[in-house]
């Protein structure tokens, strides 16, 4: 290890820096400075008025909207954890051959070939009153009636969640697996560990990084979501970027500007939770 | 992507089109031809933002229309905070309400304007007949004037200066599927009949969709309302109140925001009553499913667009915005756009250029005679159908209500917010 001068590692750093500073810090302060301004139905007034973050603290339907999206959030992540794990865990254990579990894992990807809009709005006719599902269902005698419930409500929601998302646990699940040690699986095994204790005292706790890293990718973007809410809850639905989404849609920047700051103040809270349970740099 | 798709069907339609106007007034007018280098760039609704209309344009005058379509709410932004990024909007009536007092267009001199006379009078003092009763909400004439160039206010009657010039404009009501709903429907409220549970839907924009659920509320006795358009905070309250307990009961199986969603959401049978546009009606029926724009007895919703001018338009490049407007108002786009189903500001020029049948089934109410062409030339109705609602008189004369924008708006969005979270 050379010792470099103190100028090079500043002109190192300097790129992400600026990177960082024009696209993050800037945009953001940006949004915390609007966020207190007034506005009236033509343009934004500077100002300094807590007016907009009381309207939306002070707001049942604030509260109501953060309880549904985290509840979204929380199904969706316990879900994609589920199966992603599951699937991981097949991919790497008992897939023996590594071009099989190339070969397999490449087939994981393929539905992200189309987009993601496509794969969402794919699921309509699929699950509508006349669509596919109710259809095979009444054919087959196993219901009479349309299952209404399979559109436009909260389990369609979350259900195309989980087909756009799992993907986002499954990646960093399989690489942390692919780094255990098969030893120590070995070691395990001749312990006398169960199947079931191996996978919860061995594989379970050196897969925390992975899992981390899924659960912020699955939370973060649940959190920010509004288009899937939008069309799959046929609009009965809310989420909190929807509502940012209603604001902006009539010009009220500071009122959207406002929730944007304390989404992220959320959001912020619930990776920072993630990182306290498991230190994803220590681990990696 | 969608501009190379249509390249085809342009070229198909400009011949078309020429075809057609050459049967009908025997040769197109000749315009100035000193335009071939202007440019206007025009932003707008999906609804007149039809490449057919610019390529017209562009063969008569030689001026090249640039167009982009947007949603109703990008369109108010996009007006609002880049000012210099278009030069013509084609926007709606009650998003100018918005719009005017930042100061980013300029009215027209209405003596530059060809055929300003001959203009629809409910754009200029709000009646369709001398006897009208005037409709609620953001009515055009009530928007359509300003008292000098440079006031940031309405003017109260018709003065020289015209905020906008009114090109398009319809009656909405509710659309159904007559084989479906098995009953007689004739009002509003029919759409909270208990036998619709779960196959309704209204649309939901909030300055729209508010306006129906006031039709709504007014025709089931919920509330008489002193302003549809323009509603007090416990009126927009109690308007609310009923909306989610009516959600609450499942009576909505959806709320729509675009278009094609409408047109989903009744071709797949999800619902069989439901706030509908008209294009929207001929789309569904275009797929061979049945849909009526079932008038009703409380009267329709009615909204009307417009084209402003930018601010920043001057010499040779206004003068081109003022003989696009003269040109659009000539009787070409006017029968292009009654052909959708729509109403074209000046009826005269527009009669001229549409057979004695197609004046009939969509102005005059009249059974059609043979069959009923889009502009593209797919048959809309077969001989013998009658448009839906009637004449133009019947239809324009019953509007209950303009699309508006209310003072409390701010309030409203909160208000409709806790409506979709409910």
């Amino acid at each position: 290890m050379t010792r470099t001068t103190s100028w090079t590692t500043y002109l190192q750093v300097t790129p992400l820096a600026l990177v960082f500073l024009i696209f993050l810090v800037i945009p953001i302060a940006t949004i915390v400075v609007v966020s207190f301004f007034d506005y009236n139905t033509t343009s934004i007034i500077p100002a300094f008025l807590s007016q907009n973050y009381e309207e939306l603290l002070f707001s049942s339907v604030t509260w109501q909207t953060y309880l549904q999206t985290v509840e979204f959030a929380l199904m969706a992540w316990v879900l994609t954890f589920l199966i992603g794990f599951t699937l991981a865990y097949f991919l790497a254990f008992h897939v023996r051959s590594a071009t099989w579990q190339q070969v397999l894992f490449l087939v994981c990807t393929i539905p992200f070939w189309t987009s993601n809009v496509i794969r969402m709005i794919s699921w309509i006719p699929f699950l509508g009153r006349n669509g596919l599902a109710n259809m095979t269902l009444m054919k087959l005698g196993i219901i009479h009636q349309p299952l209404e419930f399979l559109l436009y409500s909260n389990f369609s929601v979350v259900l195309v969640y989980v087909h756009l998302y799992t993907l986002f646990m499954v990646v960093p699940i399989f690489n942390s697996m692919m780094r255990i040690d098969r030893s120590l699986l070995e070691a395990a095994l001749d312990a006398g560990a169960s199947g079931w204790q191996t996978l919860t005292n061995v594989i379970l706790p050196l897969c925390k990084p992975g899992i981390a890293i899924g659960s912020i990718f699955v939370v973060t973007i649940v959190m920010g979501d509004f288009v899937t809410v939008r069309m799959m809850s046929g609009g009965l639905s809310s989420s909190v970027a929807l509502m940012m989404a209603n604001a902006m849609s009539l010009l009220q920047y500071p009122a959207a500007a406002a929730n944007a700051v304390v989404l992220l103040l959320v959001v912020l809270m619930i990776v920072a939770g993630m990182m306290r349970v498991v230190d994803i740099r220590k681990e990696l | 992507m969608t501009r190379k798709l249509t390249v085809g069907r342009r070229k198909l339609l400009k011949g078309a089109g020429i075809a057609a106007l050459g049967s009908v007034v025997g040769a197109p007018t000749i315009w100035a031809q000193n335009n071939k280098n202007i440019v206007l760039r025009q932003f707008g609704t999906g609804v007149s933002n039809l490449n057919d209309i610019a390529d017209k344009c562009k063969a008569d005058t030689g001026i090249t229309i640039q167009m982009t379509a947007l949603d109703s709410d990008a369109c108010v932004q996009r007006a609002v905070t880049q000012p210099n990024s278009y030069d013509i909007a084609d926007i709606e009536y009650w998003m100018i309400k918005k719009i005017w007092p930042a100061k980013v267009f300029q009215p027209f001199d209405t003596k530059k304007l060809t055929y300003y006379d001959k203009i629809v009078p409910l754009f200029k003092n709000g009646k369709l007949k001398p006897d009208s009763v005037i409709a609620q909400g953001t009515a055009p004439h009530t928007v359509g004037f300003v008292e000098k160039p440079d006031a940031t206010t309405f003017a109260k009657q018709e003065t020289q200066w015209f905020t906008m010039v009114p090109t398009i404009y319809n009656a909405d009501t509710l659309g159904i599927r007559p084989d479906l709903v098995g009953r007689e429907i004739t009002q509003w409220k029919d759409i909270l009949d208990p036998k619709f549970k779960g196959k309704t839907s209204i649309l939901n924009i909030p300055s729209i969709g508010i306006m129906d659920a006031a039709m709504i509320c007014e025709s089931a006795g919920i509330m008489k309302y002193g302003d549809k358009g323009n509603m007090t905070k416990p009126e927009i309250d109690k308007t609310i109140e009923f909306l989610i307990k009516t959600k609450k009961d499942g009576q909505f199986r959806a709320f729509w925001k675009t278009f094609d969603e409408s047109v989903n959401l009744m071709t797949s049978g999800e619902v069989v009553i439901q706030s509908m546009w008209s294009p929207a009606v001929a789309a569904v029926r275009s797929k061979g499913v049945p849909c009526k724009y079932q008038p009703l007895k409380e009267g329709y919703r009615s909204w009307g667009d417009g084209l402003a001018i930018a601010k920043h338009l001057s010499g040779p490049q206004l003068d081109a915005a003022y003989e696009y407007i003269n040109w659009y108002l000539s009787g070409w786009t006017g029968a292009y756009l009654n052909r959708q189903g729509y109403y074209s500001a000046v009826l005269e020029t527009a009669k001229k250029n549409m057979t004695e049948d197609e004046w009939g089934f969509w102005m005059e109410g009249k059974p059609a005679k043979g069959d009923i062409k889009s502009p593209q030339g797919a048959i809309m109705e077969k001989a013998g159908a009658v448009r839906d609602g009637g004449s133009f008189y019947e239809r324009m004369g019953h509007v209950a209500c303009w699309n508006a924008v209310m003072d409390e708006d701010r309030y409203m969005v909160q208000k409709w917010n806790s409506f979709i979270a409910a």
